[in-house]
């Protein structure tokens, strides 16, 4: 959170009633899971790091609820939160996860080999891009960390980034440091991210020091593109326009691979663990942290009252072109899976490249007044 | 249910180590407490976390030194303050285009005291030369005003306000959600038993009611949740609206502000351009909202140093910034108006605030100063300041001369800029 650590000693002197926050106006998942229960037994808890569970929750009450989508409410500051506050975050995750049990296993499988298809009608699909997360181990995530530890990843990151080769050979662009001339092309190539002004974020603390340790990495294609310290310690996307998914994505595994190689070479490690997979700031990335998505014309399907229907059972999530907290225009969706957990990354991103390719079949077919009824799945995928 | 007298002894308690600490600050040889923080925080010296100021131009980041950072970046105050949580503002908003910002604030009454390496010469350049040994006079003796009945013609109306804090709680940037309704609960009790002009009603701004806060909102009443990256960078917006009201009399002249910037602001307005009532009337509010909670066991954060205790240190001292909203159009056209207003130790505003500008010549004029000198010293300041800026711009109304009327220059001490 923005200004002092949760080390409140004196808090102590007042019973955990006294401190129980008011959350009756609240609708986020943090509100929905809350006891006075639980956070009597976690208000005086502190991770190693000296993250509190008062830190961990002050994003979701600062912000009572999105009118587009049930926000989490609640973020961590460093790994070990959600083992330390596991009484809280299980039930979280849980329910933001749509059933996720705390003995169950997360699959990891960054095996671009494994996906079948993945080239998209271009008619239709006019970009592809796949995004994750990767937390560096030993260091605090971005609400919580220092100055000094933030610097650690920003070095991690790019030292493993620059010795990158061929393809994903690229440069570093810190953004303290930036020339007019290079703002201006990170614009152009919507590269640039900018200091976040989300309450969402802000209330969480991620964007303390701006924009000290922050950047942008890209290699010479421009299709292969770092963030560095913006919501989590690094945010790695694979892209280009058109809809060779499958590209997009061997490429993405590929110099994701590299990057991990590289950084344990040098004794570091991504946080993953077998429960929860990738872990990431916002327990709505963990597991695979993967958002495979296209910008795709589908003006006659969303038109469908069906629509919502149709992408819930292809698993599918539906959003505006300008990101997350945004509405559609002009009939172009961004359509990625919906899911983050449990499942690996080549099954979500063949869950897009199947739900995508029967979308784009609706579509042809009411362009030719035809109708989709056989095309409507019946069942949810899995 | 909770004990409520042991909390207080504790409160009480540290409260009166405070107190202790800040009266001994100039003798003091003690070496705060080495609360340990992480190991992870630790491992890295603190060259390593030095905040980038290159591009900062406020207060903080022209007086911390990687020297001043070293010896405290792993010092806490007793409630657990860190002077990385008092100098977030001011790393993350390097400079405002209007006014030189402080760039710091305080967690608790400690962190004047623990932090004073960094707090001291803040505190001398944003005061204009105030030292260390100094003292501060405070004087709610509102019988020793002169004049301050204004022309209405020129001045529109005119305000009072100040801030004051609860000893032993945290202050708006680092205070728990239990701490802050301990404020609201403590205030809210004296203020409900002022008597007859100042009886008023509180209004918390959880459970407002829609007609209440138009009712608000027309009377210029209602504050809402901050959206200057100032304060929010602080952490003082966290859990709003929670215990976060407004108090006001019948009579809508005196009027309270609970856990906005600080604990409370209390504020005395009217139109027009009666000065003195208005003072008057603050001070006989404040003094007996003091008397009331000291009845139960509480006071102010206060010390013969740094006078009132406040999250900003821009308000230590006094916490005073006495205005008016003044129509001065000629006057303010005058190339030497700005001086004028310095050499009179007075500063303008827009009418929406310290953030914003002026329009059709209708200025905010108040008080510079706020430490250093006592409350009567810095209203009668403004009392004697406007009465000459009305008299220049009659003058030049009448297209005659003000140059007879310029102040001269007051000699200050060194300023470090």
């Amino acid at each position: 959170m923005p200004g002092f650590p949760g080390n409140n000693e004196l808090q102590k002197a007042y019973d955990t009633s006294e401190d129980y926050p008011d959350l009756s106006k609240h609708n986020n998942w943090m509100a929905k899971v809350m006891t006075k229960d639980i956070y009597a037994k976690l208000r005086d808890v502190r991770t190693k790091s000296g993250y509190s569970f008062d830190q961990a929750i002050q994003t979701g009450i600062d912000n009572p609820g999105h009118p587009f989508i049930m926000t989490v409410g609640a973020v961590a500051g460093d790994e070990e939160c959600y083992d330390t506050f596991a009484d809280f975050f299980d039930p979280v995750i849980d329910k933001r996860h749509n059933g996720y049990s705390k003995d169950a296993k997360h699959k990891t499988d960054m095996n671009p080999d494994h996906i079948k298809g993945g080239d998209l009608d271009p008619k239709y699909v006019l970009s592809s891009r796949v995004r994750t997360g990767r937390s560096i181990r030993g260091l605090a995530l971005p609400p919580h960390c220092t100055r000094a530890e933030r610097r650690a990843v920003e070095k991690i990151s790019v030292d493993a980034l620059n010795c990158l080769k061929e393809e994903f050979a690229g440069k570093y662009y810190p953004l303290s440091n930036m020339t007019e001339a290079e703002q201006e092309k990170l614009i152009d190539d919507h590269f640039l991210f900018d200091k976040p002004v989300s309450p969402l974020l802000t209330c969480a603390g991620m964007a303390r020091d701006w924009p000290d340790a922050r950047g942008i990495w890209h290699n010479a294609d421009k299709n292969f593109l770092v963030w560095v310290n913006e919501e989590d310690h690094i945010r790695v996307i694979s892209m280009e326009k058109g809809g060779n998914m499958g590209r997009v994505f061997k490429r993405f595994c590929d110099g994701l691979n590299k990057v991990e190689e590289l950084i344990k070479g040098k004794g570091h490690d991504f946080m993953w663990n077998e429960h929860l997979g990738y872990v990431l700031t916002c327990p709505s990335n963990l597991g695979t942290g993967l958002r495979a998505g296209v910008h795709a014309k589908l003006t006659l399907v969303s038109q469908d009252k069906r629509f919502d229907d149709i992408l819930d059972k292809l698993r599918l999530q539906k959003r505006g072109t300008g990101g997350v907290d945004t509405a559609s225009v002009g009939g172009v969706f961004d359509i990625s899976n919906a899911d983050r957990l449990g499942f690996s990354e080549v099954k979500l991103c063949q869950f897009v490249i199947d739900g995508v390719n029967t979308l784009v079949d609706m579509e042809k077919r009411l362009e030719a007044k035809k109708s989709i009824d056989d095309l409507i799945p019946t069942e949810k995928k899995n | 249910m909770f004990s409520f007298a042991p909390r207080r002894l504790i409160i009480g308690a540290v409260g009166g180590l405070a107190s202790l600490a800040t009266f001994s600050y100039y003798k003091s040889n003690l070496f705060p407490t080495c609360h340990a923080r992480s190991q992870a925080v630790r491992r890295y010296p603190p060259s390593a976390d030095f905040p980038d100021l290159k591009k900062h131009n406020n207060v903080m980041a022209t007086h911390l030194t990687p020297g001043i950072y070293a010896r405290l970046r792993d010092v806490t105050t007793p409630n657990g303050c860190t002077l990385d949580g008092c100098i977030q503002t001011g790393v993350d908003n390097p400079g405002h285009p209007f006014i030189k910002t402080v760039g710091a604030v305080a967690g608790d009454e400690e962190s004047y005291e623990v932090f004073k390496a960094l707090f001291d010469p803040i505190i001398d350049e944003r005061h204009n030369g105030y030292k260390p040994w100094d003292k501060h006079p405070t004087d709610l003796d509102f019988t020793k005003i002169r004049g301050g009945n204004f022309d209405a013609k020129y001045v529109h109306s005119s305000r009072v306000r100040t801030g004051r804090s609860i000893r032993g709680l945290g202050l708006p940037p680092a205070c728990s959600r239990a701490e802050r309704r301990e404020v609201e609960r403590v205030v809210v009790d004296a203020l409900g038993k002022l008597k007859g002009t100042f009886a008023g009603k509180y209004y918390p701004l959880s459970n407002m009611t829609d007609a209440e806060q138009e009712q608000l909102i027309t009377d210029h009443f209602l504050f809402d949740k901050p959206v200057s990256p100032l304060l929010l960078a602080s952490g003082m917006a966290r859990d709003w609206p929670d215990a976060r009201g407004i108090w006001h009399n019948s009579q809508k002249n005196f009027l309270v502000w609970i856990n906005e910037e600080d604990h409370t602001r209390v504020i005395s307005m009217e139109k027009g351009g009666n000065m003195k009532a208005v003072f008057e009337r603050f001070c006989t509010g404040l003094l007996q909202v003091e008397k009331l909670i000291r009845e139960k066991g509480w006071e102010f954060m206060w010390n013969e140093h740094l006078g009132y205790v406040l999250t900003c240190p821009s308000n230590l001292g006094t916490g005073l910034r006495c205005g008016v909203h003044v129509t001065i159009t000629k006057l303010s056209k005058d190339p030497r108006f700005n001086d004028i207003l310095e050499a009179m130790k007075l500063q303008k505003r827009g009418t929406g605030g310290v953030d914003t500008a002026a329009t059709g010549g209708t200025y905010d004029i108040s008080n510079a100063d706020r430490l250093g000198k006592s409350e009567v010293q810095l209203v009668q300041e403004v009392i004697d300041g406007v009465e000459l800026l009305i008299q220049m711009e009659k003058r030049l109304e009448n297209r005659r001369s003000i140059d007879d009327l310029i102040p001269p220059k007051k000699v200050t001490c060194s300023k470090v800029y």
